[in-house]
């Protein structure tokens, strides 16, 4: 089992025939991801790479292939159109890898998607993984390995050292989602903490947090009331100083708030297990397994 | 990115915000003008990217970053003091900030002062707009001590403001008469304001009542949103490299996340995640980190070769550590951009280089083998040990 993507997510790509939406794709089709289309408006009726047709809109990737996730690399001025596009031709699964989009149109995205129903995963992520079934995302597949642990992190080489980790120790990963480092995400630590306690094949949680915002607080209220598998996690930024923007949009510790010493505590009084050190992640959830 | 105060007013005056008169001098000449044209007293502010300015001081002992002026004379005479003198404030830092303009508005009477406030709620995912009667003091202080007395109007980012939410502010605060329409007009324009610039922090502090009854903004702070920008081609050119760290704006020109910090460890790493952890790891061994850089995904000889440059130019840094994890980028190619920006700059101080990923043992040789010093780490723990010991 595993959340959200499996072996029978049917993949389009939108931006497919931009130099990072091919480059990614082709990785993701020989992972062996099914790939089914493209969608470049004004490249309709071509096809990329010789065997993935390309279409102008999503409805029509939609209703000719039967895509029912999409995978976007479009420019930040154009990204919120493409989510939008993707939500309203009835993807159910959107993740977006664009980094550099506007908050303003994250806010506005969201809200929409509200209404709308469709998840979406970033922006500014390295998308989502189901080991030994479908790659949707930036990250390279050959580190991990089908097994126990759900990954949720906000950022993107920081989750590869976690997953490394878990596949060295043996553990292995059922699904590992990265929210993204944005101020507005569309896929929250709460939402993949909800699909991982619900999915049967995830015995344990690593989550990855960093300064910023509040999503780690709200994670760490979800635990207490409701989670019933062990989580381990780790807040990057704890040297980072207040007032500045650490890489990622969203990690910024304002009027004092959003310090990782506040969300260390919260998640440590919800009864998960924080490590200080990255380092330790893989070995914290081997104890925490056994126990 | 941050702008200046008399840059605020100029973009909140051009959606109908209501401001004291006034403009920006960068001489004493141009402030005994601008006072003379203004006529009556006036007020000689400091214009630096950081609040506190009325209670600072100068680094040769003049006090006040604010200064009441009863005639031009008298502007131009601060003015004197305070263009080129250092300003020190709760938010500069003991460093302090250079002044190199100032602003001269017409003085206002006051009846009261209130607090304005528009930013991102992140955990709503909406704007919210705060208000206070308590203005003119920090709103973190206000959020701490009383948080009762400020009242937070939410907004929905795809209906926008509505004449309820600003009427809802305005007899909030406690607005009656002429005075309740001008403070529900100027809540209306400042929130346009926030909404089409891409503001990620507009703040009016204080906002105030005179005391022949009009609303108005006497103080303005805005934040815009970096990856906005693009769509602001005006506010990119209000962009004032003076306040900001050189090495900051030379790391940017190459499109590198670099924040200088006081340490003595300089990191380079790819992704921010793992360079706020790398951060964390080498504190935790005991050490400080002398900045933060995320050299990107695509780490090219030419982005190592740059960030380099930077991470030595820093005078404190007396080690430097590599911490990369090769995904899609190879580590072998990451090897190679590390080998040859060493060898192009002539590194000679201890670099304690960790890899991990695609290609990692070609790239471990590669750097074992190339007659520099490198010193190369299994895991991130003992990358961090090594660095440590290397500087103590």
């Amino acid at each position: 089992m595993s959340i959200l993507v499996h072996k029978d997510t049917r993949v389009l790509v939108q931006g497919i025939t931009g130099k990072e939406g091919s480059f990614h794709a082709k990785q993701s089709l020989e992972y062996g991801t099914k790939v089914v289309a493209g969608v470049t408006p004004g490249k309709g009726g071509t096809t990329w790479e010789g065997k993935v047709p390309v279409f102008n809109t999503v409805a029509d990737a939609v209703k000719a292939e039967g895509a029912d996730a999409a995978l976007i690399f479009v420019p930040p001025p154009f990204s919120a159109d493409a989510v939008l596009e993707a939500a309203d031709a009835g993807v159910a699964v959107i993740v977006c890898i664009t980094e550099g989009i506007p908050a303003r149109d994250e806010a506005r995205m969201k809200a929409a998607l509200k209404a709308n129903g469709a998840r979406l995963i970033g922006p500014n992520c390295p998308g989502i993984i189901t080991p030994g079934e479908c790659k949707m995302g930036i990250m390279p597949g050959y580190i991990h390995k089908q097994g126990r642990v759900g990954v949720i992190s906000r950022s993107g080489t920081l989750t590869y050292e976690a997953v490394w980790q878990l596949t060295e120790c043996g553990l292995g990963e059922t699904t590992c989602i990265g929210i993204g480092g944005d101020p507005v995400p569309g896929t929250s630590h709460v939402d993949a903490l909800e699909l991982f306690n619900a999915d049967p094949a995830t015995e344990g949680v690593v989550l990855i947090g960093e300064i910023g915002g509040t999503s780690e607080e709200e994670a760490a209220a979800y635990i207490k009331a409701n989670m019933k598998k062990p989580v381990v996690a780790f807040i990057a930024g704890q040297t980072a100083p207040p007032g500045r923007r650490m890489g990622h949009a969203g990690a910024i510790i304002a009027g004092g708030k959003g310090t990782a010493a506040e969300k260390m505590k919260a998640l440590t009084e919800a009864g998960v297990v924080v490590v200080k050190s990255p380092t330790e992640l893989g070995a914290a959830m081997m104890t925490a397994l056994k126990a | 990115m941050k702008v200046h105060e008399y840059q605020a007013k100029e973009i909140l005056q051009r959606y109908q915000v209501a401001v004291p008169k006034g403009k920006v001098a960068f001489s004493a000449e141009q402030a005994y003008a601008i006072a003379k044209e203004l006529g009556g007293t006036v007020v000689v502010k400091a214009q630096i990217h950081a609040g506190g300015r009325g209670k600072g001081t100068f680094t040769d002992g003049f006090k006040g970053g604010v200064k009441l002026a009863k005639t031009a004379d008298e502007a131009a005479e601060y003015a004197k003091k305070m263009l080129g003198n250092t300003l020190v404030t709760h938010q500069t830092g003991p460093a302090g900030k250079q002044v190199q303009k100032i602003y001269v508005t017409g003085a206002s009477s006051i009846a009261k002062e209130y607090y304005l406030g528009i930013v991102l709620d992140r955990s709503k995912q909406m704007n919210v707009i705060m208000s206070s009667t308590e203005g003119g003091v920090e709103i973190e202080k206000v959020a701490a001590e009383a948080p009762e007395k400020i009242l937070k109007t939410w907004i929905d980012p795809l209906l926008g403001i509505q004449p309820f939410h600003a009427r809802e502010i305005a007899f909030g605060l406690g607005f009656t008469g002429e005075a309740f329409k001008e403070c529900v007009k100027l809540v209306t324009a400042l929130y346009k304001a926030h909404e089409e610039t891409d503001s990620t922090l507009t703040e009016i502090n204080p906002l105030i009542l005179t005391e022949d009854g009009h609303v108005l903004a006497l103080d303005a702070k805005m934040n815009f949103d970096d990856n906005a920008l693009y769509r602001h081609q005006d506010i990119m050119e209000m962009r004032d490299f003076t306040e900001e760290d050189p090495l900051e704006v030379e790391a940017s020109k190459f499109d590198l996340n670099y924040i200088k910090l006081d340490g003595s460890i300089g990191c380079m790493v790819n992704g921010a995640g793992l360079a706020m952890a790398t951060m964390d790891v080498i504190k935790l061994e005991g050490g400080e980190p002398a900045n933060f850089l995320d050299v990107g995904g695509g780490a090219t000889t030419e982005r190592v070769k740059n960030a380099f440059r930077i991470l030595l130019s820093d005078k404190n840094v007396k080690a430097v550590l590599i911490n990369i994890f090769g995904g899609i980028v190879r580590c072998d190619v990451i090897a190679e951009g590390v080998i040859a920006a060493a060898k192009e700059i002539g590194v000679s101080l201890p670099v304690v280089v960790r890899l991990q990923g695609t290609n990692v043992d070609k790239g471990k040789a590669m750097l074992t083998e190339s007659g520099l010093k490198f010193a190369v780490a299994d895991n991130l723990k003992q990358a961090a040990q090594m660095a440590v010991a290397s500087v103590k």
